[in-house]
């Protein structure tokens, strides 16, 4: 099952800002809905998502329940040099999800 | 939780009750977050520090177009140099059942702080970007936001 | 049921925000902030011209518009790609994949959903896509059907709906859909429910004013399955319709009743020649 979207551009100059985009398959139940017989469906929900760029940690971030469901997280790094940028999410019921994109920088 | 206008609620003298033979006072938190919850969870991550106005840019519609999916986006001025930087910003809404919506932690390796996301709100509020930047400082903006029901709701099939 | 009575009034150049000619005002939604349509005349449903229909598109909100924009911000993809997986997995007794008799998809699917529903010999009435996916499971495939609105479904119409993205949606040629476009149009256009309104009143006649918080749309069916703010997932017309057809306080039909699949027809011939989005974000 595809579980998650990255966008992240394949070149840039080094020292370039760069956006990226990500977004995850995720229903982010908030714990806080019932069921038509009144019972509390479980929350069940990512938690953090974190990114890193050839190993170093470049963000970092807690999500809550009030994030929407198939959470969409955009954020910037500078492009330091070619190589990988890995990205990792983990939730609720033992939820992970890794990702990767290949960047060019010259 | 009956409330007695005149006097002690209900619940007080319950409670005043309890602690005459050593029991431990629980303290019954609302279903939903309110602007003094919001308060209280921002005062979480600044401690006492002050928080000023400024710096921090909160880009969300004024009328959304659905509650359930609200594009929001914070931007803080900051040169982003390794002396000078946005550690953090976290947002806060007033009346979500949390007072919490996202806490993203930054570096100066970000280049901008910027971020965006896609959040729920329950209901129209003001919701709270605050900055912590890396000389200790806190940074807040506020925005008001209308929600409304979709004109249709599903029924439950 | 009351027969809705409708008169053309022909393409005569007709202010499209003028006041709705339409019935008896209502305001039995829970919501207290509605529309509300003036007591008047009795309903007069006009065609909007065909130069001036425009896709629910246009009346989104920047963020929204760049969401349908962005494959890789839209939600709906993560459906596009597992329908591609579905097309492409084994299934049924006959162990074969949509892939095995209709190879690339890109190719073989190119302009279908821009041409459904569309008639069935057998059946002797017109069938949506989704009914066609179930009934290639069972004659080819040997696999029971999907159910609506079950992801496995969702994921498929999104994936062949994703193949007509571009392409105008098709007029229906076929002499035999004839009727079966009338029967929708019929069903556009009667007032039902406990709020007694037509489709017709509020998307030929108030389309563009505000209902609650959303600007009313012409409701053509560019972008099904759609992303739905509301719903955070991707669902299909008949989940819209009946979504619709709930807040009139109507009681809503079975998934793939025949009267949905003709009201389906309808709504693609009023809208044809517009472009296809597949799959489109609305709110």
């Amino acid at each position: 099952m595809a579980r998650a979207l990255i966008n992240v551009p394949q070149k840039a100059k080094s020292g370039q800002v760069i956006e990226i985009k990500t977004l995850i398959s995720h229903i982010m139940e908030t714990g806080f809905r019932h069921d038509n017989v009144g019972k509390a469906i479980p929350r069940n929900i990512i938690t953090t998502f974190v990114a890193r760029y050839n190993g170093e940690e470049i963000f970092r971030t807690d999500l809550f329940p009030a994030i929407a469901a198939n959470p969409f997280v955009s954020f910037h790094t500078v492009a330091t040099e070619s190589g990988t940028i890995e990205f990792e999410w983990t939730g609720d019921n033992g939820f992970h999800e890794t990702g990767s994109a290949k960047i060019t920088v010259e | 939780m009956d409330n007695d206008s005149r006097g002690a609620t209900r619940r007080d003298m319950l409670l005043a009750g309890m602690a005459g033979v050593g029991a431990t006072l629980i303290r019954i938190e609302p279903a939903a977050a309110t602007p003094d919850s919001m308060k209280r969870a921002i005062r979480q991550v600044v401690g006492e520090a002050p928080v000023r106005n400024g710096k921090v840019t909160i880009d969300v519609p004024t009328l959304v177009e659905n509650g359930n999916t609200v594009a929001l986006a914070i931007e803080v001025e900051s040169p982003m140099t390794k002396d000078d930087y946005v550690k953090a910003i976290h947002v806060f809404n007033e009346k979500n059942p949390l007072p919490n919506v996202i806490s993203a932690h930054l570096g100066p390796r970000a280049g901008r702080a910027r971020i965006s996301t896609r959040f729920r709100l329950a209901d129209t509020q003001t919701i709270t970007a605050v900055a912590e930047l890396s000389d200790g400082s806190f940074w807040s903006a506020s925005a008001d936001v209308i929600v409304t029901l979709a004109a249709c709701l599903e029924s439950l099939d | 049921m009351k027969e809705a009575r409708t008169r053309r009034v022909g393409k005569a150049k007709r202010a499209h925000r003028g006041v709705g000619r339409v019935g008896t005002a209502l305001c039995a939604f829970a919501h207290p902030t509605l529309l509300l349509l003036a007591l008047c005349t009795p309903l007069l449903a006009t065609e909007i011209p065909l130069d001036q229909r425009r896709s629910g598109y246009e009346d989104l909100s920047r963020d929204s518009k760049a969401m349908e924009d962005d494959d890789t911000a839209n939600p709906a993809t993560f459906w596009v790609l597992d329908g591609e997986a579905l097309w492409n997995a084994k299934a049924g007794s006959a162990n074969k994949s949509c892939a095995d008799c209709h190879g690339d998809a890109a190719q073989s699917m190119k302009g279908v959903a821009a041409r459904y529903p569309a008639f069935d010999e057998r059946l002797g009435r017109p069938i949506d896509l989704e009914e066609r996916i179930n009934l290639e499971r069972r004659d080819r495939q040997n696999a029971p059907p999907l159910k609506f609105e079950s992801h496995e479904l969702l994921a498929l119409t999104a994936f062949i709906g994703r193949q007509s993205r571009g392409l105008p949606i098709a007029e229906a040629a076929d002499p035999r859909l004839k009727p079966f476009i009338a029967q929708g149009r019929a069903l556009y256009e009667l007032r039902q429910g406990q709020i007694n309104m037509s489709c017709a009143q509020c998307h030929d006649d108030n389309w563009g004013k505000k209902l609650a918080g959303n600007i009313v749309p012409q409701a053509h069916p560019t972008g099904y399955p759609i992303y739905r703010l509301e719903w955070q997932s991707v669902g299909s017309l008949q989940r819209r319709l009946r979504n619709c057809i709930a807040g009139m306080r109507a009681e809503p039909f079975d998934f793939g009743a025949p009267d949905y699949v003709a009201l389906e027809l309808f709504l693609m011939q009023r809208a044809r020649g517009m472009t296809i989005e597949t799959p489109g974000v609305r709110p």
